[in-house]
């Protein structure tokens, strides 16, 4: 009997506790940065695609829910052609991220993809892409890896002497 | 064989390799990048050290490169010892102090040597963090992408560009740690064989242009084991798709035929399967839309059938199965086997030259093995390249072979070996029409018209064996050469013929199956390689059909009204007019063809035929080599396999055979009960039914990505993986991952080996054959006891005639070949139309070079630019064979040059 008692006494206490439950959808649930939810495809600081259609991400994909092609601008800079994700397959498990040498593919805290017709969860590149940088500020893989694209010449990227003089014969 | 003890443990290896040979034929892993077991070893990159003891008390050890030290008996070595361990991965390690960070954008990414080598040593994170190191890059062409910087100075690219395949446009330049391995300039590279350059890198400095067009990673490739089309070798090749189009080519190592290589023809030839030409459904054209699905163009085909009597033509480009079908089909006496009359003849001569002749034919590994070597009439680099390879090793070879026994040195050493032996090659004599590029390693070159080989070649044999006709009116410089040949060749524990079917004369076949004779009569081991105009011209000619002539004759005399033509291009094979002639008085002509042609625009109904790519099929190369090669990805019902038209279409019309062969082991054991002569072809690989385990052999590598959003876009419920009838191989990743049988593999790869280097894995002794034996099934004999001449009619000399040119066919890598010349860096490649004239001739008509010269081959009227030679017979010239755009005629032929379009004289300028 105490104990029945007890227990409604301390339910009743809640009464006066901050809430844990949000009015959802109304109210929205704040997420840490690092949630993995819906991906996207970032720019680099210059607004250029940062993915260079490296594969690694699909490869990584346990559900091989990623599917790509690579393309290259007349400068020799590589873009997928097509990028396409089909969230009825993504289990949001953040491999792609992880793998992505160039800090392209991102994984946001945003959950809201339901939909009623499952077709509709197919994503291509004009419904990942977004205008900006993401979660990782300042990256700009063509900085630091050695292929000359428009812009941007040999010997030009973080770290690099200026070309070699084939001519040359000094050390 | 000799006992060594790799950390401690006993193993039996045979003597006379090196360690790290050793050491990979017992599957251990042990990183290397200089050595390649095509080209031996020069120990530069210091890699592959390992630690040897003195003997069982020597607990310390030193430090050896395995690649650079032969296997002794009782030796110790150690692989896991620590400071060799330490010593490699300190090696990687300021190996990529230069080595930029460019993976993700490296097309060797996924299949690099340098990637699988780091992982192996355990060199994981970069330490340097200064400045890296840059190179500005060349262009090299159409075929190879350059890309500098990557660069870890192994010097494998020279060592095979050079000393191996021969080039000289491709060299190193500059020197300490900025050396740079490229051209002198920017241009094309020059070799046949540049493409291996992709294979032998370790990293991604020369990578595949074309797949740069629609990039895939090695991992994301749909890969079947095939057979490259494009010349009569039948080199073995890996074909991978992505996405429904294809998308490289790559080597598929088999040891008794191409080995490591590939030509470039082979490698890039491949876009003729992807292009906006293709036949993709079938087409009646009584109908309006034209084209139809599967059922109906059947149909239509089968009311053609019904009310006609029907001649068939097969094709030499299409494959055994196909032709076999259409053979029975239509019935033997209606089987025409559809290539020009002249091409019939050559090709029977060469079959019944290597079945009746004494001498036995040598696969291509069996070529570089020769010790003296006469090639007749035939321009191997152009013709067979991947031959002209195996010739240049033999010679290459053969001076070492005397001299490494005698100088204590082991064959692998290639450097000591390349020193010791300087510019010295072994003994090679060319007779050809023209220029081979093969001169500057032969020892003596003949060029005249096809007569003179043959006489010369008669000469030969007469003087090998005197009772062989002999060849009156010879000149003393004729007689001298002719006479140091046969010297040679008697001097030859291993002497070998070349000649083929590409000069166009029987008499210069005859003339090599004497010379075989001979040397045989004389207790020779010779041999004899007879190359053949397409990649299953021999499979054709061992099917038998009639000639295309008869063909003609059997529409226009009314015997026949309807023709079904198998992927053939007539237009390609016999005199425009003739052709056309022949398409127009046919009631009905069904076409099967993978690609739209003059011949294809002609047809009432063209049924849609795969391409290698999309089919199963055997082809027999030119040492009657029975090989396999497989679908690639599968396609829809409108596009099907040659055969499998045909049996159905035989379904349909109830053939009292055909209509019981249900699949492609059927039609192989059907075609092993009707024809003796292909028997054991069935076995050539694994049946239908094959299983490992349980599992078919997968298509895909496991790692292959994006099987849930590849189609994602057009229905996002997945198919049904689709499933291969005619082969026990899956088109998924699914199956079993362990070693297939040789004649089935689709890729090499093995654990922490991602590059082509695999092959060491799949090979029974590094550089040797494959595990299980090399795939392909001999299906000729010689016949050793038939050693009398083949012939006693000798050629009479070769006389010009006033007013004419005796016009040869002058073939061209990139050019001749039909299918090829859909690609656009081989198109790239090809020359432009001309005739070759002779100096004395051009002089004589006053020709000047670029302008053109009109001339008539059996009423065909030509009109091309000149093209000036010293080398080329004065009285003859020569035209490039198969160039798009110059109509056909049958080769060698007189032709009449048109006076009235003479040359006139420049107005002369009087003061």
């Amino acid at each position: 009997m105490f104990s029945l008692l007890r227990s409604m006494w301390l339910t009743f206490l809640h009464v006066f506790h901050k809430r844990e439950t949000i009015q959802y959808p109304e109210q929205k649930a704040i997420l840490p940065t690092r949630w993995r939810g819906r991906i996207v495809l970032s720019r680099d600081p210059d607004g250029g695609e940062r993915c260079v259609a490296c594969n690694l991400c699909a490869a990584a994909c346990p559900v091989d829910c990623i599917a790509l092609q690579a393309t290259e601008d007349p400068t020799g800079r590589r873009y997928p052609e097509f990028f396409r994700i089909n969230f009825s397959r993504c289990i949001f498990c953040g491999f792609c991220e992880d793998a992505c040498p160039t800090y392209a593919i991102q994984l946001i805290p945003d959950f809201e993809m339901g939909e009623y017709n499952r077709q509709n969860l197919v994503y291509e590149k004009k419904d990942l892409l977004i205008n900006g940088q993401g979660k990782y500020h300042g990256y700009n893989y063509y900085k630091v890896a050695g292929l000359a694209i428009g812009g941007k010449g040999k010997g030009e990227a973080e770290n690099e002497a200026p070309p070699v003089d084939i001519r040359s014969l000094i050390p | 064989m000799a006992t060594i003890y790799i950390d401690d443990k006993s193993y039996e290896v045979p003597t006379g390799k090196n360690l790290l040979e050793a050491c990979l034929t017992l599957g251990k892993d042990l990183p290397y990048f200089c050595w390649h077991p095509a080209m031996g070893s020069i120990g530069a990159c210091r890699q592959c050290a390992v630690k040897v003891y003195k003997d069982d008390n020597d607990t310390k050890g030193k430090l050896f490169m395995s690649c650079m030290e032969q296997v002794r008996d009782g030796m110790r070595i150690s692989i896991a010892d620590m400071e060799a361990k330490e010593f490699r991965a300190h090696v990687i390690g300021w190996l990529m102090t230069n080595h930029p960070h460019d993976c993700a954008v490296c097309d060797e990414g996924g299949a690099c040597h340098l990637q699988d080598m780091t992982v192996m040593t355990g060199h994981n994170y970069r330490a340097y963090r200064f400045d890296k190191r840059t190179y500005i890059n060349q262009y090299l062409g159409p075929f190879i992408n350059h890309e500098m910087n990557r660069c870890i100075q192994c010097y494998r690219c020279v060592r095979y560009y050079k000393d191996y395949a021969g080039g000289k446009d491709l060299d190193v330049f500059a020197a300490h740690n900025h050396l740079y391995f490229g051209r002198h300039e920017d241009g094309v590279l020059e070799s046949e064989f540049s493409g291996n350059l992709v294979e032998v890198c370790p990293t991604g400095v020369f990578t595949d242009k074309t797949l740069k067009q629609h990039y895939t990673r090695k991992w994301d490739l749909t890969m079947a084991p095939s057979v490259c089309h494009h010349c009569s070798l039948g080199c073995n090749i890996s074909a991978g798709e992505r996405y429904g189009t294809l998308r490289n080519i790559t080597n598929r190592y088999n040891g008794e035929v191409n080995g490591y290589f590939l030509c470039d023809r082979g490698r890039f030839g491949y876009e003729h399967v992807n292009h906006v030409g293709r036949i993709r459904k079938p087409l009646v054209r009584a109908q309006l839309p034209e084209a139809t699905d599967k059922y109906t163009a059947l149909q239509a085909a089968a009311a053609a059938f019904r009310t006609g009597s029907v001649i068939g033509i097969g094709s030499p480009r299409a494959s055994l199965e196909s032709n076999f079908m259409l053979k029975t089909l239509v019935g033997d006496d209606n089987f025409h086997d559809g290539v020009s009359d002249n091409e019939h003849d050559l090709v029977c001569l060469a079959l019944k030259i290597l079945k009746e002749g004494a001498a036995r034919t040598p696969s291509l590994w069996e070529v570089e093995q020769a010790d003296a070597v006469f090639i007749l009439g035939e321009d191997l680099l152009n013709t067979a390249p991947m031959l002209a390879l195996a010739v240049r090793q033999s010679v290459r070879k053969q001076p070492s072979l005397e001299h490494i026994s005698k100088a204590n040195i082991p064959v692998w050493q290639d450097a000591a070996v390349r020193e010791l032996m300087q510019d010295e090659m072994g003994p090679l004599f060319i007779a050809t029409l023209h220029d081979t590029k093969f001169e500057e390693i032969a020892t003596h070159t003949y060029h005249d018209s096809p007569d003179a080989i043959a006489r010369l070649g008669f000469a030969v044999a007469n003087f090998i064996q005197v009772d062989f006709p002999e060849v009156p009116g010879l000149n003393e410089d004729e007689i001298q050469l002719a006479r140091q040949i046969a010297d040679t060749l008697m001097a030859a524990k291993k002497p070998l013929l070349i000649s083929g079917t590409h000069c166009g004369s029987e008499r210069v076949l005859m003339a090599t199956a004497n010379i075989a004779n001979a040397l045989v009569a004389k207790e020779k081991e010779a041999g004899i390689v007879l190359t053949l105009p397409e990649c299953n011209s021999m499979g054709l000619a061992m099917l038998g059909g009639h000639r295309l002539e008869s063909a003609f004759g059997a529409i226009l005399n009314g015997y026949a009204d309807t023709v079904i033509i198998l992927e053939n291009d007539l237009y390609r094979r016999a005199n425009e007019g003739m052709v056309t002639n022949f398409l127009k008085t046919a009631k009905n002509v069904i076409v099967l063809d993978h690609l739209h042609n003059a011949t294809t625009e002609v047809a009432q109904i063209l049924l849609a035929a795969g391409t290698f790519a999309e089919a199963d099929g055997t082809l027999i190369n030119n040492e009657g080599r029975a090989q396999r090669f497989f679908q690639v990805y599968p396609t829809g019902e409108d596009l099907q396999e040659s055969w499998r038209w045909l049996g159905e279409l035989g379904t349909l019309l109830h053939h009292d055979r055909i209509s019981h062969w249900h699949g492609f082991d059927d039609v192989l054991q059907a075609m092993v009960k009707e024809m003796p002569e292909f028997k054991g072809i069935d076995a050539v690989a694994p049946g239908t039914d094959f299983r490992i385990a349980g599992q078919k052999i997968p298509r895909a590598p496991h790692r292959f990505s994006g099987r849930t959003a590849m189609l994602a876009n057009i229905n996002v419920n997945e198919p049904k993986p689709p499933v291969d009838p005619d082969a026990p191989l899956s088109y998924t990743m699914e199956g079993y991952r362990g070693q297939p049988p040789s004649s089935i593999i689709p890729f090499f790869w093995a654990p922490g080996w991602n590059s082509s280097q695999a092959t060491n894995k799949y090979q029974q002794e590094v550089g040797g054959h494959l595990k299980g034996g090399d795939p392909g099934l001999r299906l000729i004999k010689p016949d050793t006891s038939k050693t009398a001449p083949f012939t006693q009619t000798v050629p009479q000399k070769f006389q010009p005639l006033e007013g004419h040119l005796y016009m040869l066919q002058l073939h061209h890598i990139f050019g001749s070949e039909e299918l090829s010349m859909h690609s656009p860096p081989i198109v790239e490649r090809a020359p432009e139309p001309y005739v070759l004239l002779n100096e004395e001739d051009a002089i004589q008509m006053k020709l000047q070079e670029g302008q053109s010269l009109s001339f008539t081959i059996e009423g065909q009227v030509y009109q091309l630019p000149v093209k000036i030679s010293p080398i080329i017979r004065s009285g003859t010239a020569g035209m490039p064979a198969g160039l798009p755009g110059i109509p056909y005629a049958e080769l060698p032929a007189w032709a009449i040059l048109n006076r009235e379009l003479k040359w006139k004289q420049q107005p002369q300028t009087t003061y």
